[in-house]
């Protein structure tokens, strides 16, 4: 099948949209299929073969933030070129409601159209200013994906209609088999956390709390933090004792994290909401980590009402130390939930999920005929 | 005797300098009222033409999408900070927290039209397209009519503060209880700093 994946934001700037658009199309063309990926990117930029840049994203503001969106005519006439010398079976969106790429795809485009909405944003008085607007465009979408439950119920209350969960994929190949960081777990065990520690969603300073309490009861046992942000005010109470077993490694690169989840005995997500998903959470789980994490809507899906997975009561610093130190304790027990998260990921994995996506494209194709231009 | 005549006479001209500065005050405060009502009709003018333009189909949707939702928080801060409404010095009491509400989407508003009116091109890109050089022209103007209001209410509140300033002033209290007026600060130039901007303050982005 002939694929033209439309992604908003620029292609070079981490993100979770890219990540997901790029492990999309790589999966797509493992599969077989015929894969085109158009981005704002500066047309200098080293990019992958199958990515066609549109130019450069502008930095506008937009819903209370400066974000870097591709509009405007010249955007446009970019979409419209790539689309007819595309010739696609399908076209496949993402996030067709910011104010870039995706919709000026669904405006210059006519035939099977599929979209996939990834984050939540709660219904504002803005949105109603602007539904006439995206109305028109995104009536043409013949398949709706959500990721999650949150950003399904975002699309229903904004549009209308319905649309089909298929979560975020991880690509688990690249998890499963890491070299633990050198010295790491060590004979005292470890703790891990991956996020922005500056983040009060991420729940960074409960772990710290856990931490502390688990700390003064062993002797040994370390915290292995990667993630960027100030740590500062989060370990600004710890004692000068303890402070030297948290060790941050600041950002870490793709391949060093996933050696981090390699590295320790118990994994910690204590996000406190916020998570539509939780890629780390999916990650740490195709890394086969023994994992503690926030009892969210989310994160209890993912584990399996906790059968991945321990569960503790959200924000709940007592209850996080009293379950990792369980875990501590435990060997086979950590084995055990190792092997359950391993096999759970599964459904994750990429290759599953981009199987789903094309089931998607297929339930559209033959309705709609190909992907065509409409005349300026 | 004498010292009796030289004190009616220092409180007769105290008197007469302290009725002078009040009269001046008041002048430059109902100055600064009458500014400050014309600024708020600039401010929601431009914010509607923006709005009549995002939702005039004459560009794409993001563009649209992006004006829309500035125009339109732009148009919510108006509203909800009163601050459109009420000039009198009464209303005044609620402008020290309204400003900075204000402020930010009034600048954010003034970023999404540089943003737009910026595309190289743009202009000619709607050339022969009905109703666009009448809407175009018409934002153009609002958008200067902001930046004209927003310098001449600036320079009021800077006479007034000024006025406001001598001890004795302050000691008779001959402002009243109107709070001391705060400037207005906003991005208001559709040319961000570093761009050429023609030699002008109202560059003609549109003409």
């Amino acid at each position: 099948m002939k694929v033209g994946l439309v992604c908003p934001y620029t292609w070079d700037v981490p993100g979770g949209v890219q990540e997901h658009i790029m492990n999309l199309a790589e999966t797509l063309i493992d599969l077989g299929h015929q894969v085109s990926v158009i981005s704002p990117a500066d047309d200098d930029t080293p990019l992958p073969g199958y990515v066609v840049p549109a130019g450069r994203a502008v930095p506008v503001p937009y819903n209370g933030s400066v974000a870097r969106l591709a509009f405007g005519f010249l955007s446009a006439s970019r979409v419209r070129r790539w689309l007819k010398e595309g010739g696609f079976d399908v076209l496949h969106v993402h996030e067709p409601a910011a104010p870039s790429l995706s919709l000026l795809a669904c405006w210059v485009a006519d035939g099977p159209i599929v979209a996939t909405v990834h984050t939540a944003i709660p219904r504002s008085r803005a949105m109603h200013a602007a539904e006439p607007i995206l109305q028109s465009a995104l009536e043409k979408i013949s398949g709706r994906i959500a990721v999650s439950e949150a950003a399904r119920t975002t699309l229903v209350e904004h549009f209308g209609g319905d649309a089909v969960l298929i979560p975020n994929g991880v690509p688990v190949k690249k998890f499963e088999k890491a070299d633990p960081l050198p010295g790491w777990p060590g004979p005292g065990g470890a703790l891990g956390f991956l996020g922005r520690m500056d983040e009060p969603r991420k729940g960074f300073t409960i772990l710290v709390r856990a931490f502390e309490m688990l700390a003064t009861q062993r002797p040994g046992l370390r915290l292995l933090v990667a993630g960027h942000g100030d740590a500062d005010e989060a370990l600004a109470r710890i004692p000068a004792e303890l402070r030297d077993r948290i060790v941050l490694l600041g950002q870490v690169s793709d391949a060093d994290k996933v050696r981090v989840y390699h590295s320790v005995d118990v994994f910690c997500a204590p996000n406190t909401g916020g998570e539509s998903f939780g890629i780390v959470l999916a990650e740490a789980m195709a890394a086969g980590a023994p994992i503690v994490a926030s009892d969210l809507d989310a994160f209890r899906q993912v584990l399996r009402r906790g059968q991945a997975g321990e569960l503790f009561p959200t924000g709940n610093a007592a209850e996080l130390a009293a379950a990792a130190g369980r875990l501590l304790d435990q060997p086979e027990r950590r084995a055990a939930l190792s092997a359950e998260a391993s096999a759970a990921v599964r459904i994750y994995d990429w290759p599953i999920v981009a199987r789903d996506v094309v089931r998607v494209y297929e339930a559209v194709v033959p309705a709609a005929g190909r992907v065509s231009v409409l005349p300026r | 005797m004498i010292d009796a005549i030289i004190v009616v006479v220092v409180v007769a001209i105290l008197g007469v300098y302290v009725s002078w500065r009040a009269g001046r005050l008041d002048r430059l405060h109902a100055r600064l009222d009458a500014r400050r009502a014309a600024l708020d009709v600039a401010l929601v003018r431009r914010s509607s033409v923006a709005l009549e333009l995002a939702s005039s189909g004459l560009l794409d949707p993001a563009t649209s999408l992006l004006l829309a939702s500035a125009a339109h928080d732009a148009r919510s801060a108006q509203n909800s900070q009163g601050w459109a409404g009420g000039h009198g010095r009464e209303a005044g009491q609620g402008r020290e927290d309204g400003k900075n509400g204000q402020e930010l989407p009034e600048s954010d508003l003034t970023r999404a039209l540089r943003a737009v009116f910026g595309q190289p091109g743009f202009r000619s890109s709607l050339d022969g397209t009905e109703g666009a050089d009448e809407l175009l022209s018409e934002l153009e103007g609002a958008a200067h009519q902001v930046f004209l209001a927003r310098k001449f209410y600036n320079d009021a509140v800077a006479a007034t503060r000024a006025a406001r300033r001598p001890p004795l002033v302050r000691l008779l209290r001959l402002a009243g209880g109107a709070p001391l007026p705060e400037f207005f600060e906003i991005e208001d130039s559709l040319v961000g700093t570093g761009e050429a901007g023609q030699g002008a303050d109202m560059p003609h982005l549109t003409g």
